[in-house]
């Protein structure tokens, strides 16, 4: 005979843990309404949605939790919480449960990534000095081939320049001529900016892998660098 | 920065945000005119992280009104829903990268049947995890359209767009204004 489940004596462990990290994530509000799971893309992929994720988080069912694969599958969007009457952060949810993986079970391409962001400022893994080389290079090329920006200033770690641009590791290393059109924008509304030599890189795999050390030595260096070294006043996210 | 509360004296902001203050302020002079006759029609994806986890609306309005003065308001055709209701593409949180390319792909059907929907031959995707993956579906549902950044079609809406920088463009616009 099937018998009820008693709440009161489930033994919940990754709810608590979860809930002591992250109060605001508020995963005891469920109502089940679906809203989550409804607007999903990720939805029924491994068998899995929000909805589903989150009961099983209620329910103690920890060690099923615990491996589902479709932590790495939700790319924690975060369409679910801004739709959600009551506010619950599925996103914080995954990224805490990607967190409690032993960190080589975690995904390979992932930590690889973060792993080389860590040793060279950008997931790629390019060396500095090649990175330099790479973008003065392709600046000198431009301003000798196309004569209206023959003047076009392109630095890296320039003191004093009023914005420092960070740039996704993919262009200096596997398709350089599309920093181009970036330095020609910047150039014709006359920007001051320069690019740092430290954690350069616009990606961030180690937020992806929820390595929270590795994510705020990232941080701390880039931060340090700017503050200290460049004294930029500006920041700037490329696309 | 905020999640580690480490301390920082400079301003973080992205780049659509000043793409959208340089053409406001008449710094950086862009138009429509050369897609008046050609009528090539663009659409857009809002990457989750700049959009709903940290900009909000007010960043989707600047990527739109980038996007409309250098392709033209006529050309330009919204997917439903956008903003910070877009459906994410399926390449983020690291989902490039994590090893299951099957439901990477069926999380990203939603995305490609949104953009069929729309008719465009281009696709701005202003984040690299959106560019990579949108352009991956595209090949692997087998559909004719194009991922683009927004400095590519500036560039070629300034006619300032050189002749190497033209990776990501269609044939009917590979040797456009060269």
């Amino acid at each position: 005979m099937k018998t009820p489940i008693e709440l009161d004596d489930l033994s919940c462990e990754i709810k608590n843990q979860v809930q002591e990290k992250v109060p605001d994530a508020f995963l005891d509000l469920c109502l089940t309404c679906g809203t989550c799971t409804g607007g999903c893309p990720g939805s029924e992929l491994l068998d899995m949605d929000p909805r589903k994720l989150l009961r099983m988080v209620l329910l103690g069912m920890d060690k099923e939790v615990a491996k589902t694969d479709w932590t790495w599958v939700c790319t924690m969007c975060a369409r679910c919480v801004n739709a959600c009457p009551m506010k619950i952060n599925i996103p914080k949810l995954v990224y805490n449960l990607r967190n409690m993986w032993p960190r080589e079970n975690r995904p390979k391409g992932i930590r690889a990534s973060c792993d080389q962001h860590i040793r060279a400022g950008n997931a790629m893994g390019v060396p500095t000095d090649d990175f330099i080389w790479t973008v003065e290079d392709v600046a000198a090329e431009i301003r000798e081939t196309q004569p209206e920006f023959k003047d076009m200033k392109v630095t890296v770690d320039r003191k004093g320049a009023y914005m420092a641009i960070n740039q996704n590791s993919r262009e200096p290393v596997t398709e350089p001529d599309e920093m181009g059109p970036l330095w020609k924008i910047l150039h014709q509304v006359g920007a001051d900016w320069t690019y740092p030599s430290v954690m350069w890189a616009g990606e961030n795999y180690c937020l992806f892998l929820a390595d929270e050390e590795g994510w705020r030595y990232i941080l701390e260096e880039f931060v340090y660098h700017i503050d200290n070294n460049l004294g930029c006043e500006v920041v700037v996210n490329t696309e | 920065m905020k999640k580690f509360n480490i301390p920082h004296k400079f301003e973080f902001i992205t780049i659509i945000e000043l793409y959208a203050q340089w053409i406001r302020e008449g710094k950086l002079k862009v138009n429509a005119d050369w897609n008046k006759d050609l009528n090539i029609k663009f659409t857009a994806q809002d990457p989750c992280n700049i959009v709903r986890k940290t900009q909000g609306q007010k960043m989707a309005d600047d990527l739109r009104f980038v996007i409309k003065s250098i392709v033209g308001e006529e050309n330009f055709i919204d997917m439903i829903p956008n903003g910070v209701n877009n459906y994410c593409c399926g390449g983020g949180g690291g989902a490039l990268q994590a090893g299951f390319p099957e439901q990477r792909r069926a999380y990203g059907k939603t995305k490609f049947d949104q953009i069929v929907t729309t008719g465009a031959t281009y696709v701005f995707a202003p984040c690299h995890n959106c560019h990579k993956q949108i352009e991956d579906i595209g090949e692997h549902y087998g559909t004719e359209y194009h991922v683009v950044h927004i400095w590519t079609i500036m560039c070629l809406a300034m006619g300032i767009l050189g002749e190497n920088e033209r990776a990501y463009l269609g044939p009917d616009l590979a040797e456009f204004g060269l």
